[in-house]
């Protein structure tokens, strides 16, 4: 018989939408059916289903092909990898979940790894404008509940967080907001006319790379001045109108995204946002947010920001403490300076969504990828390591892009021996401690959950 | 030039990125179609990008969201990161929009799968699709 798993979180983009319903079959094995969620996450759920799901591990052979090994085999060649290395970088993370996250910690500080995130190549600028200026935000609950003007500036949530709108920002009728739509004002800034910009009540189509000068405007309308007559390809009248409405606002809500972090500017862009948000206090209610791209990639921001005290680029080679400075500690620039000599790809394809040339560099030493599917990192990779898909077949704690914590679900079954990503890099450490002679130092929350003969070794 | 997502990337994404879906998805390039004309180049043909860094052979067509005239958007995936710049100006980010490419007809180029690109690239493609 066919059951239904009520409330499931959706392991795709950053809305981690936790009203999912899922059919599966009676021995929990088969999705059927995915109610609720945007086709992505739909495609995602089915493809859990594929029956050529890697399950085992493969190793590169010397003419090039990939024979598959034991789990034992696999994680002796990683834990070896990474200690011979004199720096390996371990680089991913999008789509783990904060167990994963947290396990990774001892391995990196065994390795004296460098530890980086999806964030490196997404919203890293925003963590740095964040530690300059401050982060005046909340939660989508209180996005859903009081903002009657929304503002999207560099993001394109009908693509790349199909649901956002439906649930946290245009159409929901919140506890102020009860007329839904009918009660916001929906600003959109960006150099194309996107499907975002098509449900906006304002588009401003900024010129392509020019949005500090536009947010600069805006502080100085705001602040009673005179501005130029055209900014950043706006009229003025527009950027007056525009910023008449956010100051009118019982509570104005600014989303922003790639459109500012990848540009010209990055950090600086989003530094300047938070700004406009902060003079916007002066007049009325405002707050501000970034739409995050992965369900869980506000979790190592988090859990390494408790381990280490830095959420993402973070050097531990130096051995006693960590150390973090983007530009010089960042995945990409570590590769094309070819200053690290072994990487690790766990829950992310940085073969895909890298710029190529890093790729090339990072592949002349030892690449492993630690991934539930075949992707482009698992097909130029020394070792492919597969594990269960984080939200599918693995339970665990989740960020949403609002770093509120979710627990997401497993709906089924994970494929027979194939372990998630926390078992795997427990056994790698465990077997970098073999290697080293050294003791495992395990945390109290692990002693009797999984552990129970490794707590007897500690103390 | 700009790499961005789409709802259409990020479902073929999902299905596997060795999926002829993803191929269909992201090995395309949306242009102005004034800036078609200009170019002599056909919508649905073959073009030949070029940045700072590299070089990709993509489809032109005219954009499913609206490119002003000199703007030009490939969908992230495998073939925008062929152009993309590495350079971070020292954030850690490297520039996925916003760099100047050069974009000419190549209608009789083939446009390579994503397997063929990043093994190519790395000394591993063996051939074949």
């Amino acid at each position: 018989m066919v059951k239904t798993i009520k409330q499931v979180g959706c392991p795709y983009c950053g809305c981690s939408c936790d009203d999912i319903e899922v059919d599966v079959s009676d021995d929990e094995t088969k999705i059927l059916e995915v109610r609720n969620a945007c086709i992505i996450g739909t495609n995602l759920f089915h493809h859990a289903n594929d029956p050529t799901r890697p399950k085992l591990p493969r190793l590169r052979q010397p003419d090039g092909s990939m024979k598959e090994i034991s789990y034992d085999e696999a994680v002796d060649w990683a834990a070896k990898a990474l200690l011979k290395a004199k720096k390996p970088l371990i680089y991913g993370f999008g789509s783990t979940n904060c167990e994963g996250m947290s396990a990774i910690g001892r391995i990196a500080e065994k390795a004296g790894a460098v530890l980086d995130n999806c964030a490196t190549i997404c919203h890293g600028p925003s963590f740095l404008a964040i530690f300059d200026n401050g982060y005046p935000s909340c939660t989508l609950g209180e996005a859903k509940n009081r903002a009657d003007v929304v503002v999207f500036w560099g993001c394109n949530p009908m693509h790349a967080h199909p649901r956002h709108t439906s649930r946290y920002s245009i159409f929901p009728r919140g506890y102020f907001t009860q007329k839904g739509q009918m009660q916001r004002t929906i600003l959109n800034i960006d150099p194309r006319e996107t499907d975002t910009a098509k449900l906006a009540d304002v588009h401003l189509m900024v010129q392509q790379g020019h949005d500090y000068e536009l947010f600069d405007a805006f502080r100085t309308v705001l602040r009673g001045h005179d501005i130029p007559d055209m900014v950043a390809g706006i009229p003025k009248e527009t950027i007056q109108k525009s910023a008449e409405i956010m100051k009118k606002a019982r509570f104005c809500m600014i989303f922003f995204g790639m459109g500012c972090t990848h540009s010209d500017g990055h950090n600086h862009n989003v530094d300047i946002a938070i700004s406009l948000t902060r003079d916007l206090n002066t007049h009325t209610k405002a707050s501000i947010m970034a739409m995050r791209g992965h369900y869980n990639i506000a979790g190592p921001g988090q859990v390494w920001s408790w381990q280490f005290g830095f959420p993402y680029c973070i050097d531990l080679s130096k051995g006693t403490h960590a150390h973090m400075n983007p530009g010089e500690t960042s995945s990409v620039d570590l590769a094309m300076r070819d200053e690290v000599d072994c990487f690790v790809n766990i829950g992310a394809d940085a073969g895909a969504h890298f710029p190529i040339q890093p790729v090339q560099h990072l592949k002349k030493h030892p690449f492993i990828t630690i991934d539930p599917n075949f992707n482009m990192a698992s097909e130029i990779s020394d070792l492919h390591i597969p594990v269960r898909i984080a939200g599918v077949d693995e339970p665990g704690v989740v960020y949403r892009m609002d770093n509120v914590p979710i627990q997401f679900k497993a709906v089924i079954k994970g494929l027979p021996g194939v372990p998630s990503d926390e078992q795997v890099m427990d056994r790698i450490y465990e077997r970098m401690c073999e290697l080293t002679e050294t003791k495992p130092v395990w945390l109290a929350a692990k002693e009797d959950r999984k552990y129970p003969e490794s707590s007897a070794k500690v103390n | 030039m700009i790499t961005q997502r789409s709802v259409e990337e990020g479902a073929a994404m999902e299905q596997g990125k060795t999926n002829p879906n993803y191929f269909v998805a992201c090995s395309i390039c949306e242009m102005n179609p004034e800036d078609m004309k200009k170019l002599g180049i056909w919508k649905n043909t073959n073009v030949r990008v070029t940045s700072e860094c590299g070089t990709v052979i993509v489809k032109a067509i005219v954009p499913t969201q609206y490119c002003p005239p000199g703007l030009a958007h490939i969908r992230q995936g495998v073939w925008a990161n062929q152009v993309v710049p590495p350079r971070t100006q020292s954030t850690g980010t490297p520039q996925y929009s916003g760099f100047p490419v050069t974009i000419e007809p190549a209608p009789n180029e083939r446009i390579k799968t994503a397997l063929e690109l990043v093994q190519g690239a790395v000394g591993l493609w063996k051939g074949g699709n």
